[in-house]
C-alpha cells in the first residue's frame, strides 16, 4: 500500500479519533488517504488553530493531540503551537508535508526548513528518509509524545515519499534506545522523602501540571490528607487539588487548599512557601513566575523535588531530596512509607494556626461595583455559578487569565486549561475547541479577552461548520488589559498601545462566522444571561463588557520576593 | 540521616544541600549518539539555546557503524555540567554520555602549526619540535609546518614556544579522549 495509507493504519493502531489539520501542496497523497482513511478530520482555518485545537484536545483527554499541516508556512504556522507544547508538556503529534526529496535543500516552492526550525522547541522530531520508515517513525512519535515528560513530537514527510508503496507491516514496537524515561522513583529516597515529611513543622505541598499529565491527582490527595499538609497548586496545576469538597452543608472550601501560588497567587500559598521549612514539589518547575526573586524564594525551606524529568531537579532550586519518576507511582509509594512513620498531626496545629491566620486575614478580594457595571472578577464567579463549577475551563493570556485562575474553584484535573508557559495569546479559541471536540460528554466554556480571541478568531469558522458547541466568553475590556496594568504600575501610567477600542463588534463577527453572538452588559442578569447562553445550542460566542481599567491582584512584581505582595 | 526503614524521623539539619552547581574545572564529555542525521545539530543547538559555550567538539566514528562518538569540553567553571548532562541525555538519539574523570582518562589533540621559518630560525624551530615530539611535514624557502600530538596543555605550551617565530597558521582538532583501564568509555 501506499505509505500514506500505513500512515492511517498507525493512526487508527495508536488509537487516534479524530486529528486536526489543513491540506496544501507537500500533504496532498496524505489528504487523499484521509477519504478512505477511516480516521475524523476536522478542517481547520490556520495551523496554529489547528496546533492548538490539538493541545486543548490532548489536555482535555490526556490523549494525544494530533495536527497536520503542509510544508513551508503550513509548518511555520506550527511553531507557535509546537513551542506551548513543549512549554506545557501537551503530549502532541505534528505531522507536516514537506517538498520532494530532490527539490530538498533548493529552496522549492513552499519549501522550509521544517525541523531545522523546530528543533529547539520540540521533545524529538524524525525527517523522513525513506518511506519504509514512516510506520516506524509513527509509532516512535506517539511514544515520545505521551511517555515521560509529555511533549511536542514532529514528523516531517517528503510528499514523493508519502505516496511511495511500501510493504505495510504493522509495528508493534518501538526502538529507541536512547530514551529510556525513569517512571518509578527511587525507594530510598522516597523513604528519607517520608521521613522528612514525618518531621516538618511547616511543611508545604507545591503541586504542578505534572500532577494532572500523569493522572495522579487521586494520590496527590490520598498523600496530602494522609496528614494535615497544606497544598498550593501552579497555574498549570490548578484542579490537581480539589478547591473545594463536598460538606454537610453542600459545597466548602477544601479546608487543606491554600488556593494557587505565584506571582497572582494567594497571600496565603505565597507567605507559607515563604515560611516554610519543608517543601514537595511534585511535577513542577520552580518557574520564575513561581519563585520570584529566586535569592530569597523559599529562604527556610529544604526541597523535596518528585520530577519525571532528571533535568528540572535542582535546574533553579537545589534540590534536597530528588526523586525521578512518575508523579502517580512516587506519591502512591510515598503515603505508603509516611504512613509507616505514624507521624503526630498536631505537630501542624501551629503551622495551620498561622496559615488559618492569613487565609482569614488575606482573602481574595476586589471592591464590587454598586451598579450594573461587571467587574472582571464578578464575570468569573458569574461563570462559575452558571456553569455550577462543572465546565472545562479553557482560557487565553492575560488578565482575565489570571482572575479565572484565582476566582473559578477548580474541583477536578483536566477542567482548566491555558497556556502557562508560553503564554500564548490566541490559544483559548482554538483549544476550547480541541477540548469539546474530545470531550463531547462535558460543557466546555472559553474565557478569553478580547486582545486574545482576535488571534484566532478564524476558527470561529472551524467551530461553526463542525458545530462545535463551544460557549465563548470575552471578557471585554477594550484593552491589552495586562499589559496595560503593566504600563500603569511600572512605566509611570503611561499607555502606549495598548488601547484596542471596541473593534470588532463581536456580535456581528459571530453571526458572520454562523455563530450566536451575544452582548451582556448588565451584572444583575449575568448569570442568567449566562445560562442562557449555555443552554443554546452549538458554538456560542459571548461578548462581556466588563470594567475597563481593573487590576490583577495581588501581585509579586516581577524580580521581588513572595513577602513582598501588592495589592 | 536516620537509618532507612526505621521510624527515627530525619532531621531536616541533617539534609545537606545537593552538590554546589559548578565543579571549577575542564570537562570532557564523551557522547555516544546514534549515527543519524541531524544529532549534532541538536547537540549544539541544546548548547546554544541554554547558553552553554563549547570550548572544543570532535566527532567520529566508533567501532559500531550505528553509533558515533562526540568528544566536548566544557568549562566547569562557567557552566553546571550536571545541568548540562542532563539535558543532553534528554536528546533522543543520545545513547550515553561520560563525564571523564582528568586522572583516570588519557586524552588527545593533534595540532598543525605553521610558522615562519628562513634558514636562520629553522634549525631552532625544529629542536623545540624534537622536544616535544613534534614532526616536521613540510618546509619550504619561507615556512615550516610542524604536527604536534598530545594533550591540551602540550599543545598549548608548544604554541606558546613558537609564537615568536611568526605563527602563521595554527590548526587543532580538539580533544579526544579515552578511559583508562578495561571498562568502555
Amino acid at each position: 500500500m501506499r505509505a500514506v495509507d500505513a500512515l492511517m493504519e498507525c493512526l487508527k493502531a495508536e488509537g487516534v479519533d479524530v486529528v486536526f489539520g489543513l491540506p496544501g501542496g507537500a500533504n496532498l497523497p496524505t489528504y487523499d488517504a484521509f477519504v478512505t482513511g477511516g480516521i475524523r478530520h476536522i478542517l481547520v482555518r490556520q495551523e496554529a488553530g489547528g496546533g492548538h485545537a490539538a493541545e486543548g484536545y490532548a489536555r482535555a483527554t490526556g490523549k494525544v493531540g494530533v495536527m497536520f499541516a503542509t510544508s513551508g508556512p503550513g509548518a511555520t504556522n506550527l511553531v507557535t503551537p509546537i513551542c506551548d507544547a513543549m512549554m506545557d508538556s501537551t503530549p502532541t503529534v505534528f505531522i507536516t508535508g514537506q517538498v520532494r526529496t530532490e527539490l530538498l535543500g533548493t529552496d522549492g516552492f513552499q519549501e522550509a526548513d521544517t525541523i531545522g526550525i523546530t528543533m529547539p522547541v520540540v521533545k524529538h522530531s524524525f525527517m523522513i528518509q525513506h518511506p519504509t520508515e514512516i510506520p516506524r517513525a509513527i509509532h516512535e512519535a506517539f511514544h515520545i509524545a505521551r511517555s515521560g515528560r509529555p511533549g511536542p513530537v514532529l514528523v516531517d514527510i517528503p510528499q514523493d515519499l508519502s505516496r511511495a508503496e511500501i510493504d505495510y507491516e504493522p509495528v508493534t514496537d518501538v526502538r529507541l534506545p536512547g530514551y529510556q524515561p525513569k517512571t518509578d522513583g527511587n525507594q530510598k529516597q522516597i523513604r528519607q522523602a517520608a521521613k522528612a515529611l514525618a518531621s516538618a513543622q511547616r511543611p508545604v505541598i507545591y503541586a504542578g501540571g505534572g500532577v494532572v499529565n500523569a493522572n495522579a491527582s487521586a494520590e496527590l490527595i490520598e498523600f496530602a490528607t494522609s496528614d494535615r499538609f497544606p497544598v498550593t497548586c501552579t497555574l498549570m496545576g490548578l484542579g490537581a487539588f480539589p478547591a473545594t469538597v463536598e460538606g454537610a452543608g453542600g459545597r466548602q472550601t477544601n479546608p487543606q487548599w491554600l488556593g494557587m501560588l505565584g506571582m497572582h497567587g494567594t497571600r496565603a500559598a505565597n507567605y507559607a512557601m515563604d515560611e516554610a521549612d519543608l517543601i514537595c514539589a511534585v511535577g513542577a518547575r520552580f518557574d520564575d513566575r513561581i519563585t520570584g526573586k529566586l535569592s530569597e524564594f523559599a529562604p527556610r525551606a529544604k526541597f523535596i523535588h518528585i520530577d519525571v524529568d532528571p533535568a528540572e531537579i535542582s535546574k533553579n532550586v537545589p534540590a534536597h531530596i530528588p526523586i525521578v519518576g512518575d508523579a502517580k507511582n512516587v506519591l502512591a509509594k510515598l503515603v505508603i512509607e509516611y504512613r509507616a512513620i505514624g507521624a503526630d498531626p498536631t505537630r501542624l496545629d501551629a503551622w495551620w494556626s498561622r496559615i488559618d491566620g492569613w487565609k482569614a486575614k488575606y482573602p481574595l478580594g476586589y471592591e464590587d461595583s454598586t451598579d450594573e457595571e461587571i467587574k472582571p472578577q464578578y464575570m468569573v464567579k458569574a461563570l462559575y455559578e452558571a456553569t455550577g463549577g462543572e465546565a472545562i475551563i479553557v482560557s487565553d493570556v492575560g488578565q482575565h487569565q489570571m482572575w479565572a485562575a484565582q476566582y473559578y474553584d477548580f474541583p477536578a484535573p483536566r477542567r482548566w486549561i491555558n497556556s502557562g508557559g508560553l503564554g500564548t495569546m490566541g490559544f483559548g479559541l482554538p483549544a476550547a475547541m480541541g477540548a469539546a471536540v474530545g470531550s463531547p460528554d462535558r460543557l466546555v466554556c472559553g474565557l478569553v479577552g478580547d486582545g486574545s480571541v482576535q488571534m484566532n478568531a478564524q476558527e470561529l469558522a472551524t467551530c461553526a461548520q463542525n458545530q462545535i458547541p463551544v460557549k465563548i466568553f470575552i471578557m471585554n475590556n477594550g484593552y491589552l488589559g495586562m499589559v496595560r496594568q503593566w504600563q500603569e504600575l511600572f512605566w509611570d501610567g503611561k499607555y502606549s498601545h495598548v488601547d484596542m477600542g471596541q473593534f470588532p463588534d463581536f456580535v456581528k463577527l459571530a453571526e458572520a462566522y454562523g455563530v450566536t453572538g451575544m452582548r451582556l452588559t448588565s451584572k444583575s442578569t449575568l448569570v442568567q444571561d449566562m445560562k442562557r447562553a449555555i443552554a443554546t445550542e452549538g458554538p456560542v460566542l459571548v461578548d462581556v463588557r466588563v470594567t475597563r481599567e481593573e487590576n490583577t491582584y495581588p501581585m509579586i512584581p516581577a524580580g521581588s520576593a513572595a513577602r513582598e505582595m501588592v495589592g | 540521616m536516620g537509618e532507612p526503614g526505621t521510624k527515627a524521623p530525619l532531621s531536616l539539619e541533617e539534609l545537606e544541600a545537593s552538590a554546589s552547581l559548578r565543579t571549577g574545572r575542564k570537562h570532557v564529555l564523551s557522547i555516544l549518539v546514534e549515527n543519524k542525521s541531524g544529532v549534532l545539530t541538536r547537540i549544539a543547538g541544546l548548547f546554544a539555546r541554554r547558553g552553554f559555550n563549547i570550548d572544543t567538539l570532535t566527532v567520529g566514528p566508533t567501532e559500531d557503524m550505528q553509533v558515533s562518538r562526540v568528544t566536548l569540553t566544557v568549562d566547569g567553571a562557567l557552566h553546571p555540567i550536571d545541568q548540562v548532562t542532563k539535558q543532553l541525555h534528554k536528546l533522543v538519539n543520545v545513547l550515553k554520555i561520560r563525564d571523564l574523570e582528568p586522572a583516570e582518562t588519557v586524552s588527545r589533540e593533534l595540532a598543525l602549526f605553521k610558522v615562519n621559518a628562513d634558514g636562520t630560525q629553522r634549525g631552532e624551530l625544529m629542536q623545540i619540535a624534537e622536544i616535544f615530539r613534534g614532526k616536521v611535514v613540510d618546509v619550504t624557502k619561507r615556512a615550516i609546518i610542524i604536527e604536534v600530538t598530545g594533550t591540551t596543555e602540550k599543545i598549548e605550551a608548544f604554541e606558546t614556544m613558537v609564537r615568536p617565530f611568526g605563527l602563521i597558521e595554527m590548526m587543532r582538532t580538539g580533544e579526544i579522549a579515552i578511559s583508562r583501564g578495561r571498562s568502555e568509555t
